[in-house]
């Protein structure tokens, strides 16, 4: 079947929701105005671990303009738990609390400002427990107990059956393979070190908003959120709703980073909206949202053996989580970070375990590419240390040990379908890999480093769409893809587009409403342009085949000689009947639609992260640096990333994915850092004391390239990306950063670190 | 208490009474329902609730909406349809520059008070020209190139 003209696919057409953004007319959660809408304000705690004596809000009732006020005594008539991994987390704090500034009571009022006075006339009194406010503290002997009982598993952890607890370890992973006693003492070298990686907040721009009705026993929630379903799925568990009685609908989000998928402010805001019986908004402060999530701090340590001639032959990673006071996602998060601990390198011999572990802390969880962002630098690290132990050249030792096309990466699960040789061979001429060393000023050295690395992506492969076609050939696609910036929405019109070669401009898709948007698991681990992508184009192509068979009967012409043509279908003799005819044709007269429906589910498996991913997603970076000896100042004058993606449906926006990622990978590498304090309270709780990368922080010289290999499940061979040069960045930093002659065992390299690190090895 | 305002908010007179608290920010989003201005960082740090007072670009979540008394205020609502918005938006789009979209009025209107003082399309002074609007999305390549294009233009 011949085409036409150019398919949208593959091109880098415009942003759909572009011109409404410009316009300041894209409408955030935090936009919206009920009528009757209240302002919700969060009594939080001010102690990391403690017994709730009492909380009273009666001088906070009396206050003028407050309707309600929550506290735990309002959750007795439902089971008040939630969580989709553990259901650990109670809607306000119950009895005790474990984290500072876990909400305690909320109150609902006439204004914001109502609301916040009334919050500080409630009286809570608190009878202090000892505090395990550091993953060091929680694994001690007698170390307190963050929680007492094991939590129930909850609905969409996917992880198989959970261990029992172990003191405040909630979850751990781990895998073996071959004797690694044998390889280390097989070893011709050995690198062997602790590590620590910070916690950092994903810090999207929009803070996490909710909005809360509730009309005749059904709740609707307005929110910023990236998984729409699974959050109606916690709502109505939580308050005993038929799934259908929940409705969520999802406006544009200011950035997600992951820091807006599964459950968050919602259980909260439909909480105090159900005492309330108005609506109540709940739009965090910066400060509230660096409590709510972010990613998981890690202590590990690792080692490394190979023979002499670089061939690796085992490794051993022991890596502990710290995921605050609830596990939200933590024990996804662990079992990908130990996912990413080999590296995809040929392993003879395995020992990885990662813990998740219970502090008293603010909650973590997902985080753009976690899990590989706090283990490949560690791993690239080492195999960068073993190559110049061995003086070998450090691509050579990649392309020695690195696994190739349809070789296994972990037992069970799907193989290797990308070229990694290949990747990190561009990303290393990228960064000037085979020029000679820059001269640097005398006080200055540079150095050159890659990376390359797996994150398993795509999360659970189960996602539905629908494609509407009107008489007018105007097209809907109806899909649960949230547009957090990365471009859902444009992509998904590209590919229904593509399969009906309709006109751009006349194909649109908004927002998820749960009551009317089929199913999508979620937006995350890379995975909307493969799988929901995927439901769109066999939607897409259900309308197709109606418009075919339809074509072939108005027109008297065998269905094989009919060809698309953009906007319509041509017969052999070169008579078109346009979209908008078609349907026309079909119903008998101005109106009616095609409908085309789409589904993509587990093949030939459960689905489950064993048997997964769906596909991996290459992390593979280059960094070049410039250090400062006296100051330890770390300059990033180089980076590239290859964007491994199948095939590319909209070019431009796979740049602009793997550009941020990039800049959040040299942020959490340099600088990001959340400090807690040994009482549990978070000291950087603002952009004042928080900083993320600005316009002057780019490297000089940012190389985003693609790689399109056509080896992807999703789409026309696409494969998702966006998250994994987030993890290969920070790691090309460092490796080139001891490239330059200053070994980090430390995240993030603050210049008082590497100033530090430099006094120590004695760097003249 | 209330003070009484009289300012020019997006080319048309404004008069009324403002609770002397009330911040910018809240008084255009909440009082005249011009939600194209943001909140974030509410610390004056991140650029995204920026606005021009008397063409000067100031974060509207720490000025005072009883400081604009005499004054005129623009805001992303203002801008459109203007000659300096049609060539922002061919820019931005063109590179891809809008992601989220949270960020954008902010870096329009700050965009504009630079091309008023003069500033060229020279990148490294265009990058610290703007250092004070934050992006989570782009990397700011996209943004720069944008910025850069439209900035040459006069």
């Amino acid at each position: 079947m011949s085409v036409i003209g150019p398919s949208p696919v593959g091109q880098s057409v415009e942003r759909a929701d572009g011109p409404l953004k410009l316009a300041g007319q894209a409408e955030f959660t935090g936009d919206i105005r009920l009528p009757g809408m209240l302002h919700g304000a969060v009594l939080h705690s001010p102690v990391a671990h403690a017994r709730i004596c009492s909380v009273d809000t009666a001088a906070a009732e009396r206050q003028d303009g407050v309707v309600a006020v929550l506290t735990s005594d309002d959750l007795s008539d439902i089971d008040p738990f939630y969580g989709h991994a553990l259901r650990d987390r109670p809607v306000v704090a119950l009895g005790k609390v474990r984290f500072v500034g876990e909400p305690v009571a909320v109150v609902a009022a006439e204004t914001q400002a109502a609301a916040d006075a009334a919050v500080a006339l409630i009286d809570a009194e608190y009878d202090e427990l000892p505090i395990a406010a550091s993953v060091g503290t929680a694994l001690a002997e007698d170390a307190p107990l963050v929680h007492e009982k094991r939590a129930r598993p909850g609905a969409a952890h996917g992880l198989g059956d959970l261990p029992d607890a172990d003191g405040n370890i909630c979850y751990s992973y781990s895998f073996r393979r071959g004797d690694t006693g044998q390889a280390f003492e097989d070893a011709a070298v050995i690198v062997e070190g602790e590590y620590t990686f910070p916690a950092v907040y994903q810090y999207s721009m929009e803070t996490h908003t909710t909005i809360a009705h509730w009309t005749g026993g059904e709740v609707t929630l307005w929110s910023s959120c990236q998984h729409p379903f699974l959050v109606r799925q916690e709502i109505a568990v939580l308050f005993g709703l038929p799934l259908d009685r929940v409705r969520i609908i999802v406006p544009f989000l200011g950035g997600g980073f992951g820091s807006k998928s599964y459950t968050k402010m919602e259980p909260l805001t439909a909480a105090i909206a159900r005492k309330a019986g108005r609506p109540v908004r709940i739009l965090n402060a910066v400060h509230e949202s660096m409590i709510t999530t972010r990613r998981h701090g890690m202590t590990a340590r690792m080692r490394t053996a190979a023979a002499a001639d670089g061939t690796l032959l085992g490794r051993e990673c022991r890596a502990w989580m710290d995921t605050g006071a609830y596990a939200d996602n933590g024990p996804r998060v662990t079992a990908t970070a130990g996912d990413a601990a080999p590296g995809p390198y040929r392993w003879p011999a395995l020992d990885v375990e990662a813990h998740c572990v219970y502090t008293n802390t603010s909650p973590s969880g997902s985080y753009r590419a976690f899990g590989a962002t706090h283990l490949q630098w560690i791993a690239e690290s080492q195999l960068d240390e073993v190559a110049r132990r061995l003086g070998l050249d450090r691509l050579d030792i990649r392309r020695q040990n690195l696994l190739r096309p349809g070789e296994e990466v972990r037992p069970g699960g799907k193989p290797l379908d990308a070229d990694l040789v290949g990747d990190v061979e561009r990303a290393a001429f990228n960064v000037g890999w085979s020029e000679p060393p820059t001269r640097s000023f005398p006080r200055k050295r540079r150095g050159r480093g890659v990376s390359v690395g797996l994150l398993a992506a795509g999360a659970h492969p189960v996602s539905m769409a629908t494609v509407r076609m009107g008489p007018d050939g105007s097209v809907t696609v109806l899909g649960g893809t949230t547009e957090m910036g990365q471009g859902a929405r444009t992509v998904m019109a590209q590919i229904a587009a593509g399969v009906l070669r309709a006109p751009m401009e006349k194909v649109v898709m908004r927002g998820t409403d749960t009551r009317f948007t089929p199913y999508d698991r979620s937006t995350g681990a890379s995975r909307s342009t493969t799988v929901a992508g995927l439901a769109v184009q066999r939607a897409a192509q259900e309308v197709m085949k109606d418009l075919l068979e339809t074509a072939a009967a108005k027109l008297e012409a065998p269905p094989q000689l009919l060809e698309p043509v953009e906007g319509g279908i041509r017969d052999a003799g070169g008579r078109t009947m346009t979209h908008a005819e078609l349907v026309r044709a079909r119903f008998g007269f101005d109106g009616g639609e095609l409908l085309g429906h789409g589904r993509v589910q587990p093949e030939g498996g459960s689905g489950s992260y064993a048997e997964g991913p769906v596909f991996w997603e290459v992390c593979v970076a280059g960094a070049e640096i410039e250090v400062d000896l006296d100051t330890g100042v770390v300059t990033v004058l180089r980076t590239s990333t290859v964007a491994d993606v199948g095939k590319a449906i909209n070019p431009q926006l796979v740049t602009r994915q793997d550009e941020g990622a990039t800049l959040q990978g040299l942020g959490n590498a340099l600088f990001e850092e959340m400090h807690f304090a040994p009482d549990g309270m978070l000291l950087n709780d603002t952009l004042l004391g928080y900083r993320i990368p600005a316009f002057r922080d780019i490297p000089a010289t940012m190389t985003c390239s693609i790689a399109e290999n056509g080896d992807g499940p999703g789409p026309f061979g696409a494969k998702g990306c966006g998250e994994g040069a987030l993890a290969a960045v920070p790691a090309a930093i460092v490796n080139a950063l001891a490239d330059a002659g200053v070994p980090m065992n430390e995240l993030p390299l603050t210049p008082e670190r590497v100033w530090r690190r430099i006094r120590e090895l004695k760097i003249s | 208490m209330t003070e009484m305002v009289r300012a020019t908010i997006n080319g048309k007179p404004y008069a009324g009474e403002v609770p002397a608290q009330e911040l910018l920010l809240d008084f255009l989003r909440d009082r005249l329902g011009l939600t194209g201005t943001k909140q974030s960082c509410e610390v004056q740090v991140c650029g995204v609730c920026t606005v021009l007072v008397d063409g000067d670009p100031v974060s509207s979540c720490c000025y005072l909406a009883a400081d604009i008394d005499g004054r005129e205020v623009e805001t992303i609502e203002g801008l459109v349809g203007s000659d300096f918005h049609r060539r922002a938006s061919k820019a931005f789009l063109r590179h891809a520059a809008v992601q989220c979209g949270f960020c954008t009025a902010g870096m329009l209107l700050t965009a504009k008070a630079l091309a008023a003082r003069g500033l060229g399309g020279d990148r490294a002074e265009v990058a610290a020209a703007m250092n004070g609007n934050l992006c989570r999305c782009t990397g700011y390549v996209s943004l720069l190139d944008s910025l850069v294009e439209l900035l040459d233009q006069r």
